[in-house]
This record gives C-alpha cells, sequence and structure tokens, in this order.
C-alpha cells in the first residue's frame, strides 16, 4: 500500500484544514470554477458515470446512473439531499470529512448540484455532530461570501442555494426516504418505494439523495478524470454483467479491539487483515481476534477466518455478509461473547425500528427479548430456531419491510447463531441446564422478572 | 378561553424566539419543513418543549398542534414535561463503545450522580442518558455532554466529568 496517497483525506493533516483559505491553498474550488465555466451539466454526469462511482452510503448504488433517473426536462424544482445522517454504528468517516474538510464535501455537493440540476441542496446533518456542524455552517457561509454558492454564481447563471438541516436523534433518518419525511417535517417513516426520490422526492419534487464520502468523490472524479478514479479498487467480475466493480478510494472505519483505531484511506478492495495490520496496529493487546463486523453493524459478521475477505461492495456478499456497507470494521477479540454482541445488536435494532411495519417493530423487539433472556440464564435451545425464523423473515429480501433497517437488524441475528452456532448451544446449556430443552411457550418476561 | 374552551396559557415562545423560526421559513417550499428547526429553535432556549410551545409553533407554520406534536413525539429528542439538565450527557452504548466497557461506565456515572438513565440531578445541573453510536467509535467509549465530545472515557475521567459540572 506504500505507493497510494491518501484523496480523501488528502487535505486533513494541514493546520485549519477546515477553512476556506486552506482548501484553497490546495486548488480547493478550481474545479468547481472550471466546470461552471467549461462543462455542460451532462459532462458532470458523463465522467461520473464513467468512473463507476458506486455510492458511499451504504447501498452502493452507481451514482451517476441514479442521476440520470431524474425525469429528464424536468421544469423543476429538482432537490439534492446530501446524507450526513450517518448513525450506522461503527461508522464515523461522514465525520471526519465534515469536522475536517468541509469545504471538500461542499464542492462535491456544488458539483453534483449542477449535475442534476438542482438548485437548491439541503444538507441533512445527524444532531449528534455539534463540531461538524459549527463548521460545516461557516464553511457555507464562507463559501457563499466567495460567491460559490447563491445566486448567477462567478457569473455562470447558475444558482444554488445550500441549507443545513439538523436532525433529531434518530437513525432511520439516514434512510433516504425517511430522510425526505423528516425534512419535511414528518415523522421520519420511510416512504414505500417506487416511487424512488428521483421521480418522487423531497416535497413531491424529483431528488436525489447522496453521501458525504460520494459527494467528496465526485469532486476528485472531475478534478482527476474517470480514468484515474478506475486505476484503482477491484474491477467489475467480467463473468457478471451486474457487478459494477469496487473503483476508487475508500475511506475505512476501524474501532473496537485494534491499537489503532480510526478512520483510513485506500484503494476499494483492501482485506479485514490489511486494514487491521497495516493500519489498525493489529490487534489490541496481542490477543487473538475472534469477529469482525464488516461495514457497520447492518452488515453480519465476519468470523476471523475470514478476515482475508477483501472489503469491496462484492466480498462480503460471498462471506455470508449483507454487503459493504459503511466500510466500517469493529473487531472483536477472543474474550468477546457472541451472545453479547448479538445482544448489543439487537438492542439497538429494537431501539431504532421507526415501528411502521409490523415484522420489524415486532421482530426486532422480540429478538432483544429473546436475548435478554438468554444472557439471563433462561434461553432455550429452540429460541435459537425462533431467531433465526425473525432473521429469516425480516427484511426487504423476503419483502416483508418497506427499508432496509429489518435487512440490517436481520444479518447479525443470521450470522452470529449460523457461525457461531457451537457457542450459543453451549452458553444456553450451561446457563440453564434444567430448561435448555424446554420448548413450551415462555410466560411474559414481566412475571419471570428478566428485563 | 379560547375558541377550544381551554384557558388561553401563558405564551412560551418569546419574540426572539419567533424571529429565529421565521428565519427559516424563505428556505423551504412549504411551512411544515419548519418543523424541526422550530423545535430546536425552542429545545436550545428552554431545554424542552412543552405542549404550550407546541400549540405555538402550530400556529406559526400554520399546522394542527397534533401535526407537531405527532412529529415531536417521534424523535425520543425532545422533552416535554420540565427541562433537561444543564449538561445533557450522551453515554455511547453501540458496538464499539460496548466493547470497551460502555456498560461499566455508564453504571458508574448513574451510581456516582444518584440517578437512573434518563434522569435528571436534583440540582438540574445533569442530565445522563445513553445514546446509540454517536459516531466517534474510534474514541470509544465516548460521551457527548452538550457539545463536547468527551473521548476514550476512564473511570476517572467520568469522575472528573462529574465533578467539573
Ligand atoms: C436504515 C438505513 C439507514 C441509513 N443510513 C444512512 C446514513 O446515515 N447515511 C447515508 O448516507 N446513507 C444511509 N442509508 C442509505 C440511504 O438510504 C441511501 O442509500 C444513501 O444515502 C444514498 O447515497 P449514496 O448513493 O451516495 O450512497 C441508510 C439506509 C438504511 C436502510
Ligand atoms: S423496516 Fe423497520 S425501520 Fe424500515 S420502515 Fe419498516 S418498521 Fe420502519
Ligand atoms: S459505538 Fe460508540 S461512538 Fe460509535
Amino acid at each position: 500500500m506504500a505507493e497510494f496517497e491518501p484523496v480523501l483525506l488528502a487535505n486533513i493533516r494541514r493546520e485549519d484544514s477546515h477553512t476556506l483559505r486552506v482548501y484553497e491553498e490546495s486548488g480547493g474550488y478550481n474545479t468547481w470554477k472550471k466546470v461552471l465555466q467549461e462543462w455542460k451539466p451532462s459532462e458532470v454526469i458523463d465522467v461520473v458515470k464513467a468512473s463507476n462511482l458506486r455510492g458511499r452510503g451504504g447501498a452502493g448504488f452507481p451514482t451517476g446512473l441514479k442521476w440520470t433517473f431524474l425525469p429528464k426536462d424536468h421544469p423543476g424544482p429538482v432537490y439534492f439531499c446530501l446524507n450526513a445522517d450517518e448513525s450506522e454504528p461503527g461508522t464515523f468517516n461522514n465525520r471526519i470529512l465534515m469536522e475536517q474538510d468541509p469545504h471538500q464535501v461542499l464542492e462535491g455537493l456544488a458539483l453534483s448540484c449542477y449535475a442534476t440540476g438542482a438548485s437548491t441542496a439541503y444538507f441533512y446533518m445527524r444532531y449528534e455532530y455539534p463540531l461538524a456542524w459549527e463548521r460545516c455552517q461557516a464553511a457555507v457561509e464562507e463559501g457563499y461570501a466567495r460567491g460559490y454558492f447563491g445566486k448567477n454564481i462567478l457569473d455562470s447563471g447558475y444558482s444554488l442555494d445550500v441549507y443545513l438541516h439538523r436532525g433529531a436523534a434518530a437513525y432511520i433518518c439516514g434512510e433516504e426516504t425517511g430522510l425526505i419525511e423528516s425534512l419535511e417535517g414528518r415523522r421520519a417513516w420511510p416512504r414505500i418505494k417506487p416511487p424512488f426520490p428521483a421521480v418522487e422526492g423531497a416535497f413531491r419534487k424529483p431528488t436525489v439523495v447522496n453521501n458525504i464520502e460520494t459527494a467528496a468523490c465526485v469532486k476528485h472524479i472531475c478534478e482527476k478524470g474517470s480514468d484515474w478514479f478506475r486505476s484503482m479498487g477491484i474491477p467489475a467480475d467480467p463473468d457478471n454483467p451486474r457487478d459494477a466493480g469496487s473503483y476508487g478510494p475508500k475511506l475505512y472505519c476501524l474501532s473496537g479491539h485494534v491499537e489503532k483505531p480510526g478512520c483510513y484511506e485506500a484503494p476499494c478492495g483492501i482485506t479485514v487483515w490489511q486494514l487491521i495490520n497495516e493500519f489498525g496496529g493489529g490487534i489490541r493487546g496481542g490477543k487473538q481476534a475472534k469477529a469482525a463486523i464488516p461495514g457497520g453493524i447492518s452488515m453480519g459478521l465476519l468470523t476471523a477466518d475470514e478476515f482475508d475477505c477483501p472489503l469491496d461492495f462484492a466480498s462480503p456478499g460471498k462471506y455470508g455478509c449483507l454487503g459493504l456497507g459503511t466500510a466500517a470494521v469493529v473487531v472483536m477479540d477472543e474474550t468477546v461473547s457472541m451472545i453479547d454482541f448479538l445482544h448489543n445488536s439487537c438492542q439497538f435494532f429494537a431501539h431504532e425500528s421507526c415501528g411502521q411495519c409490523t415484522p420489524c417493530r415486532e421482530g426486532t423487539s422480540w429478538a432483544l427479548k429473546m436475548l435478554k433472556r438468554i444472557k439471563a440464564g433462561r434461553g432455550r435451545l429452540k429460541d435459537l430456531e425462533l431467531l433465526l425464523e425473525i432473521g429469516d423473515n425480516i427484511g426487504i429480501m423476503p419483502g416483508t419491510t418497506i427499508c432496509g433497517l429489518a435487512d440490517g437488524a436481520a444479518w447479525p441475528i443470521k450470522n452470529a447463531i449460523r457461525k457461531f452456532r457451537d457457542e450459543f448451544e453451549d452458553y444456553i446449556r450451561r446457563t440453564n441446564p434444567e430448561g435448555y430443552m424446554e420448548t413450551d411457550p415462555v410466560p411474559a418476561l414481566e412475571i419471570i422478572g428478566v428485563h | 378561553m379560547n375558541e377550544n374552551g381551554n384557558t388561553t396559557a401563558e405564551r412560551v415562545l418569546t419574540d426572539e424566539m419567533i424571529a429565529e423560526i421565521q428565519k427559516y421559513l424563505p428556505r423551504y417550499p412549504d411551512k411544515q419543513a419548519v418543523t424541526l428547526p422550530a423545535l430546536h429553535v425552542v429545545n436550545e432556549h428552554l431545554r424542552y418543549v412543552p405542549l404550550q410551545a407546541v400549540v405555538e409553533i402550530a400556529e406559526l407554520l400554520e399546522l394542527h398542534p397534533s401535526q407537531v406534536q405527532d412529529t415531536l413525539s417521534f424523535y425520543g429528542f425532545f422533552k416535554q414535561d420540565r427541562p433537561h439538565g444543564e449538561t445533557r450527557a450522551w453515554v455511547c452504548r453501540s458496538i464499539s463503545c460496548h466493547l470497551l466497557g460502555a456498560d461499566d461506565l455508564l453504571e458508574h456515572l448513574c451510581e456516582r450522580a444518584g440517578i437512573q438513565p434518563g434522569e435528571t440531578t436534583a440540582n438540574g445541573k445533569l442530565t445522563l442518558e445513553y445514546g446509540e453510536c454517536l459516531g466517534a467509535c474510534e474514541f470509544a467509549p465516548c460521551i457527548l455532554a452538550n457539545k463536547t465530545l468527551h473521548k476514550c472515557v476512564s473511570k476517572a475521567d467520568a469522575d472528573a466529568f462529574l465533578d467539573s459540572l
């Protein structure tokens, strides 16, 4: 990895990297100026399409393709929502970009808006990022003052308003249609798709929702070209016409039991071991690794034997995980109980389910109740089947829920129990020697006093 | 008595708050979109959003109070019965923090502060809550207290934090 020079994180080591002055010293906004003077919006779309950039927000959808779903010659307005709700456990790369280099994000946002014909951008940021909020607000003001946003930008005839909008501590606001509902001032209940936001989104108008890191990538693609972007990463599988490849630089978040947790940039597709050893200084305290989350808790679990998994868009799926997600790797050492891990995961999803779909609302809360019971030494082997039944039956994939939160809740359940079955069974047998074979319905939790 | 038969309550929104809220109106194509910004404005000033504020926000945004209340109640964020403490601290309990001792940390804080998660100390200085991933997992276990992120918090750090309030 020695020859790789960070791109997205290039600026952040400079002092005052968050200010316009420092950003401009390293050529900041030159791309914006060039594009406004010399490119048609369609040319921005073309270069982003040619780059094969895939969205960094979790789903990996090709960005250029998403933009072309906007209706042609729509009278407008078209809206752009920049998704900075970043709440997936383990994930903090958007925060680093917003705190340390907000202008990079804003330049990418401006280019994306120009490409898509949006003249209003809503920058939706989770509440729990006070420093990012402050810095982005200051950066927007600096950008307006310098004429990079606002009316008739640099005499190009193009106008763009950028508004920050603050969430209120709910994970579901990161789901693109939940975000839109929240922006509109309602409860953040995701919408049934179609219609997709590109056709009918914010305020019932065509809308693009993109992630912060995606916007940052757009800036560099417009500056350095699509060939540069495609010169790194993992090429598309020629035998799979649906694989769009995994190109470009990628931000990886590393946390948990490693010596040096942090946000690291590498060509898309390094392996879990490379991330842990080359960047993270190895497993904490010289212990053995046991498991890792490959890309935010929603993606499921890899066992230590599976750490050769490349972190590109296609590979985690081949290891039984949901996908690359947010590329946030959380490492667990040999001391971690998988019962504890799964309890923590179920606790998160039961808390964050928006409650709109019965399978998700009930499934996540029952899974949590069962994990509590197992943890408290009242588990039964049958509970593992019940948990798997929930895991296999909630989500967009089986088609029982509106949004992907339920898939994210299901994957840790399925992976943890299927990949660590012996540990679950041993624990249940050991802690509930009298009742582990019990199959009768369990009395209400209130009665047995576990909660 | 007003048209709904209720005794007209004392106004909660100050002119300053109203002006702040109105500044948001031109940003959005409709007024309902100002709901969250308005709730935040009130919450910044009062540290809670009493029902009367909901009624007044609704009036400003030409909504029915139930629409504002519906949105508010979706987020566990806005308290309605009484203001939260001068410091509102979230102790992260999600996976990265959990792996590095977040549960013990929260328990320790509760014990030292003499309150349960969700409660406010009698002197009104501190509200302690658990939070889900604060997006600062490289600093696990962490606490967000008002605008300050406390990183890699040991029990000694937690004590120092409590003593500083
Ligand atoms: C439950 C849930 C939470 C999500 N949270 C986020 C988030 O915090 N940030 C984000 O960019 N995308 C999030 N997404 C993905 C968005 O729905 C959407 O795909 C993404 O913002 C599109 O941007 P991209 O194409 O640039 O990746 C979430 C999806 C789901 C199902
Ligand atoms: S799947 Fe869950 S989070 Fe998503 S809309 Fe349905 S209930 Fe809400
Ligand atoms: S898990 Fe605690 S900050 Fe992310």
